[in-house]
């Protein structure tokens, strides 16, 4: 006697991202914890000393807080308009910003006044950095000037006007004392050595430069303008290497994990692209609520830090091993489990007789349902799978029962609540290519069975005329698209040299039956 | 054929064993069925075959145990003789001849006496008092006819076992009738009608009570009581069935009623408690027959699908016997699976077999649907049409298909990897909807070496497509299509790849196109018209440069691909062509109006390494080519093809086999010779055909042959003589003859250049002369001109003929 065959549910190709090493382990990170801050987050950045604080400049504050707390460990509060730009010491004692005012101040991370005020600059200050030998500081001004401050003694040391627009982002290099480079909105990138008076390389992005990166070699740099992510190899003087163009709107930030693999590029679009630093693909994407002015990862990765246009600050923590372990592990510990495994793990010692117990075949309720050829049951048990959002399994009942001939007979008899209920899941699944083959003729038998009775019912009819209008969406859609198909179907065949041979890209994916239904 | 006595059609197996109901021995050890022409004994807990009780020479119509003896059998057959056995020996005991001209559809067994059921023209209920007679061979005189005007459905007819309960049974029509013979004179009980549908399909008789239970098509059971009471009976209705009831047994002791039909579940009702029931559920496939053991242990049911099923008591299934099922259409072609070679074909619905042919056994069931099989009469059902193996056994492609009523068909294409820990075939991938219409045709690559298998479908809706095993993946490897390729909106037909794979011709109606699978180029473009191919096959070994097509306009081409043109052709219509994967042979299947002749050249030459006329009667639908297990060492020239495949081929009704036994030249020769004595008269009407070829034919093959083996010279003397005469022409010779000699002229010079061969069209008054022709050794060059001389001349003289 053959058991029961149980309805195959079909396993749908996924169409949203493979599930590769990079995913998981950017997916390895807990639910973000959201702060809200008193305005647009302009910039964020960590301390390189353990614990490894944060700086967080939102409107006219700069936040600093823990690696783990919720709740600033510190606030520097002493500025007269927005603060731009916080940034730590190298040695992580001081931090330095820019602010709407145009004065600089240094502050000492342990204090709250401001130790040195650098004032010089005639229009905001976005751009801050200390250089690598951590007496000097850099700054990059909306009067189009950068310039460099000595800070034991509070005073300018130099001034660069080379760029012709507002200097929005600078970066100092972290092996030589006297090399900078600098971002505007006049498009150019600029290296400049403090040795000399003006700039020895110039580079052209093309458009506004919203952020730059120097690589831990130094041999590379990254720059983002527009929607534009660019990188240079410096080597070359100034070659470009690569240009990216992932995002749909402007490129506000960038970042590098801790090994130098990845690549972080965040945008006013919300979303947050990784891409691979040897091949520049992209190999993942984060999702924010809102635009992303700033992002910072902390050592190791610890945490992605996101900062947004509508003052959320975002903190996504990485899940410890033995966290990532217990989530499965709660699953396989529940008792019904432990009763499954009780005594399998026996090993039969030699003279024992083995007793074989038939094996009970596991089935899914509409299966029973089904075996037992009730079949109204059954269709009514695969709808409440909607609910689990999983119109697969309804759409196999459905199948089967087609198959079996015995769909019509599920489908009649029905009340208002149910048919309604029938029809809202055809009104969300029955454009998806996936499904329309099996569910437009169930569709088409809902009208057959139910035409008598349309207009008793205001809901139903409410329903009917919704799923009209959608399909008549539909069908204008697909002639749309086979109308591009033909076109596209044209240019091919004009551009290739013989006939006969078709483009293996035109094969035909978009087409489905559309289905006309007359009401 | 006398000629061709080294070559052998055999019928193979796959006979039904459903066709008549098993019996089931007194001690429950064996179990005996009809199977074609034999009476296998089976055991019951083993499910191997004990014996095969050979002697008849039509399909046994019935098995009985001997109730006198319970080691011995009776069994009868269309060939009118009633046989008994010893089936714990398989011996023979007697043989009863009864009616020679008629046959015996079924039977039954009454003590001595055996009923049956015969039909000379109406069916009629006859009775047989075999005689007690100590001879092997006894003539049966006494017979009286019971009935006359009997149901051909053997179920239809019952026997009670009471003293007093005589045969009981039912005449063909009115349907839903009952006959109750109790005296000379038949009387009819007609039940109520309703609705017409309650036809009569089968009926048992209680074995203690006054109670007949039948069988309707609407699905009832009817329990008739009182019925040796005249006009008193009562009748309940039993309902479970929704469709016929098409077998009804009561247990030996009657304490149930056991029914079954096409929804393959044994109902078991209690007798007297009819609203109990006990179900087995999912036997597999419709029951067409019930049989219970004298000591009520083990239930035999038979199904359609060609298989018996013993049960327990109606509790669990403790053995299968399962013969090659042999459905109503094998929509797969015959393979042999490289690994297991064993035939593979469409076996239960849904399911492909693999058949051993060396055991006659079937070895697996391998589920390809993997739906629950629905029984239900006009239900639409997944069909598997299209199987495929790579050429060391790797993957296997398999295509179902439904077609439901008022819809697009469902087309599903699987591939399945060989598993080599379970040695079976495990689904790797699934593509739903591969094509937008039906699949005609597939194939591997067939690349030995490769590691990278290509598959590649065609289907009616113009496109071709070509799938691929990508190397790397992330999780497994999964088949991806590839290449998508058409030919001007033709539908493709056939598809078929070179030895080597780097080639691949794909058939658009009359158009050959050969691609490149490397680089996806049309290559060249090869057509004969004007009617579509059928066939394509590549050659193989020291061929493989050839590609053999056939048309639909009865035409076998073979093409050169290294010049890409025409190497020959000839006009025959091959039904069906093949390929040995082994050796450079081909085989082609020529349909003429009842049998089917079979030749087997290589392509690289125009004549026949062998040819077999009327292999069978009736049309070869499917044929393979199957590895012998170790290669025979033949030197006879006609049968060296055979040495390293059998070839099997599947007519309407059964597998027969090709086989080539030994024999003598000696044979061979006076064979012949008896055989043109038989048939003189009838050669002569075409024997002015060919007249030299056959003269030198007989004389090369008299000076060629060694003395030894040459019967005396008498014998040979006057077909010698003979041969060298040329035959006055018939006077009588109707002008439609001659009409058929100028049109075949015609289609000769048609075909002018290309080397020509030896058309065979159908001559039907002529076998003698065929024979002789095709047990020729090859026609030189210069005998074929002479030949077509020779031909031109008659033509002008018959055209003569004509005109006076």
């Amino acid at each position: 006697m053959a058991s029961f065959k149980p309805t195959k549910i079909q396993v749908y190709p996924k169409l949203g991202e493979k599930v590769t090493q990079d995913t998981l382990y950017w997916k390895n990170y807990k639910a973000p914890v959201q702060i809200k801050e008193f305005g647009a987050i302009t910039s964020i950045d960590f301390s390189p000393v353990a614990p490894h604080n944060f700086a967080v400049t939102a409107f006219t504050r700069i936040h600093i807080y823990g690696p783990f707390s919720q709740e600033p460990v510190k606030t520097l509060t002493r500025f007269k308009d927005t603060a731009y730009c916080g940034r730590f010491r190298s040695d992580g004692q001081l931090l330095v910003a820019g602010c709407e005012d145009s004065v600089v101040r240094l502050f000492d991370v342990s204090g709250k006044a401001a130790l040195r005020m650098f004032r010089g600059h005639t229009k905001a200050v976005h751009v801050t950095d200390f250089t690598s030998d951590r007496y000097q500081i850099l700054t990059g001004s909306d009067d189009y000037t950068c310039r460099l401050w000595d800070i034991p003694n509070a005073t300018e040391l130099n001034s660069y006007r080379e760029h012709t627009d507002y200097v929005r982002c600078g970066v100092t290099s972290k092996l030589n004392r006297d090399l900078f480079i600098t971002g505007s909105y006049d498009h150019t990138l600029k290296l400049f050595d403090a040795r000399a008076d003006k700039s020895v390389m110039t580079m052209d992005h093309g458009q506004p430069v919203e952020s730059l990166l120097l690589y831990p070699s130094e041999g590379l740099l990254v720059s983002a303008g527009g929607r534009h992510v660019k990188v240079w190899d410096l080597l070359k003087g100034g070659q470009p290497l690569v240009s990216m163009k992932n995002h749909h709107k402007t490129v506000t930030c960038l970042c590098l994990s801790s090994n130098g693999q990845r690549l972080l590029s965040a945008s006013l679009d919300r979303h947050v692209k990784v891409y691979n630093t040897t091949n520049y693909k992209v190999v993942h994407n984060f999702d924010y609520a809102a635009s992303i002015l700033s992002l910072a990862l902390a050592p190791n990765d610890e945490s992605i830090v996101a900062g947004m246009t509508n003052s959320i600050l975002s903190i996504k923590h990485r899940k410890s091993p033995e966290e990532s372990a217990e989530v499965s592990g709660q699953q396989r510990r529940t008792p019904s489990y432990r009763v499954f495994v009780k005594g399998k793990n026996y090993a039969p010692k030699q003279d024992d007789y083995l007793v074989s117990k038939p094996v009970k075949q596991h089935l899914a309720k509409y299966d029973k349902q089904l075996r037992t050829f009730n079949v109204s049951n059954s269709l009514d048990t695969a709808l409440t799978w909607t609910r689990l959002r999983k119109p697969e399994i309804t759409v196999a009942v459905i199948k089967e029962l087609d198959r079996r001939g015995t769909l019509k007979n599920a489908l009649a008899g029905r009340d208002e609540q149910w048919l309604a209920r029938l029809l809202n899941f055809l009104i969300g699944n029955l454009v998806d290519p996936r499904f329309a083959a099996v569910l437009a003729p169930a569709a088409e038998m809902i009208l057959d069975v139910y035409r008598r009775v349309v207009g008793q019912s205001p809901l139903v009819d409410r329903q009917l005329l919704r799923l009209q209008e959608l399909l008549e969406r539909e069908i204008d859609y697909q002639q749309d698209l086979l109308e591009v198909l033909g076109m596209l179907d044209t240019l091919f065949a004009s551009s290739l040299p013989r006939l006969e041979v078709p483009h293996p890209g035109t094969s035909r994916c978009f087409y489905w039956a559309s289905c006309n239904y007359t009401f | 054929m006398v000629e061709h006595g080294d070559i052998r059609v055999v019928h193979r197996g796959g006979s039904k064993i459903n066709s008549r109901e098993p019996v089931v021995t007194n001690d429950s050890r064996f179990l005996l069925c009809a199977s074609g022409e034999r009476v296998k004994v089976f055991s019951t807990s083993t499910e191997e075959c004990v014996h095969d009780l050979r002697g008849h020479t039509d399909l046994v119509t019935g098995v009985l145990l001997r109730p006198t003896n319970h080691l011995q059998v009776y069994s009868c057959s269309v060939d009118g003789t009633v046989r008994l056995w010893d089936f714990t020996d398989g011996i023979l005991i007697k043989v009863q001849l009864d009616y020679c001209s008629v046959c015996v559809t079924c039977s039954w067994l009454m003590f001595d006496i055996v009923c049956m059921c015969v039909c000379a023209e109406l069916f009629q209920l006859v009775a047989v008092h075999l005689p007690q007679s100590g001879d092997q061979l006894v003539e049966a005189q006494e017979l009286s006819a019971v009935l006359s005007n009997v149901s051909s459905n053997p179920a239809a007819t019952g026997f009670g076992r009471g003293v007093r309960a005589p045969p009981l049974r039912s005449p063909n029509a009115p349907p839903g009738a009952i006959t109750y013979p109790k005296t000379d004179s038949p009387h009819l009980l007609t039940t109520q009608r309703k609705g017409g549908k309650n036809t009569l399909m089968c009926i048992a008789c209680h074995p203690k009570d006054d109670c007949i239970a039948t069988g309707h098509e609407d699905g009832k059971i009817r329990l008739w009581r009182n019925f040796n009471h005249k006009k008193e009976y009562t009748y309940t209705t039993l309902h479970w069935h929704h469709n016929a009831v098409s077998s009804l047994r009561f247990t030996p002791e009657g304490t149930n009623l056991l029914s079954g039909g096409l929804e393959s579940v044994l109902v078991q009702w209690r007798y007297n408690q009819e609203s109990e029931r006990d179900f087995l559920p999912r036997l597999g496939s419709a029951i067409t027959h019930i049989a219970v053991s004298p000591d009520g242990t083990l239930f035999c049911t038979s199904h359609s699908d060609n298989k018996i099923t013993i049960i327990q008591s109606c509790v669990k299934v403790s053995a299968v016997i399962q013969g090659l099922v042999n459905g109503e259409s094998v929509r797969t072609d015959l393979m042999v699976d490289p690994r297991s070679k064993s035939l593979v074909l469409n076996g239960k619905p849904g399911h492909l077999q693999f058949y051993s042919l060396q055991r006659d056994k079937l070895l697996y069931n391998l589920d390809i649907v993997q739906q629950e099989y629905i029984h239900e009469l006009g239900l639409q059902q997944f069909e598997v049409v299209k199987v495929a193996f790579d050429a060391p056994g790797n993957w296997m492609a398999t295509v179902e298909e439904r077609k439901p009523k008022a819809a697009e068909p469902e087309i599903n294409l699987k591939l399945w990897a060989f598993d080599e820990q379970t040695q079976s075939f495990v689904l790797n991938t699934t593509v739903s909807a591969p094509h937008e219409a039906q699949i005609t045709s597939m194939c591997f690559s067939q690349a030995a070496d490769g590691q990278t298998s290509m598959l590649v479908s065609a289907s009616e809706d113009g496109h071709f497509k070509a799938w691929q095993l990508p190397r790397s993946a992330y999780e497994g490897p999964s088949w991806s299509c590839d290449f998508v390729g058409d030919y001007r909106g033709l539908a493709p037909q056939c598809c078929c790849f070179s030895a080597d794979g780097s080639l691949l011709a794909v058939s658009f109606q009359e158009v050959v196109t050969v691609w490149s699978p490397a680089s996806w180029e049309l290559l060249t473009t090869l057509s004969q018209p004007p009617k579509a191919i059928r066939d394509l096959c590549f050659g193989r070994l020291g061929c493989s440069k050839y590609l053999m097509g056939t048309t639909a306009s009865n035409l076998l081409c073979c093409w050169n691909l290294l010049t890409c043109s025409l190497e020959w052709s000839t006009s025959m219509d091959v039904s069906l062509l093949l390929s040995d994967p082994l050796t450079e042979n081909m085989a082609a299947f020529c349909c003429q109006a009842e049998s089917t002749d079979l030749f087997v050249f290589k392509p690289s030459e125009p004549r026949p390494v062998a040819s077999l006329k009327a292999v069978c009667s009736g049309k070869v639908t499917r044929a393979v080519f199957a590895p012998r297990e170790e290669m025979l060492e033949s030197c006879e020239e006609s049968s060296q093809w055979l040495n390293r495949s059998q070839l099997y081929f599947l007519t309407q009704h059964m597998l027969f086999i090709d086989d080539s036994v030994a024999m003598t030249p000696f044979y061979l020769l006076l064979g012949k010779h008896r055989k043109q004595e038989n048939q003189d008269s009838l050669t002569r009407l075409s024997a002015e055909l060919m007249p030299l070829p056959r003269g030198s034919l007989a004389i090369k093959e008299l000076l060629q042959s060694p003395a030894h083996v040459l019967p005396s010279t008498s014998v040979l003397c006057s077909m010698f003589v003979e041969s060298l005469l040329v035959s006055v022409a018939d006077g009588s010779e109707e002008s439609k003859h001659a009409e058929e000699e100028m049109e075949s002229e015609k289609e000769e010079e048609d075909s002018e250049g290309e080397m020509e061969s030896r058309t065979p069209r159908p001559e039907p008054a002529s076998p003698g002369l065929q024979s002789a022709e095709s047990a020729a050794p090859a026609l030189t060059k210069a005998q074929l001109k002479e030949l077509r001389r020779v031909k031109k001349l008659d033509h002008g003289w018959l055209a003569d003929l004509l005109l006076s």
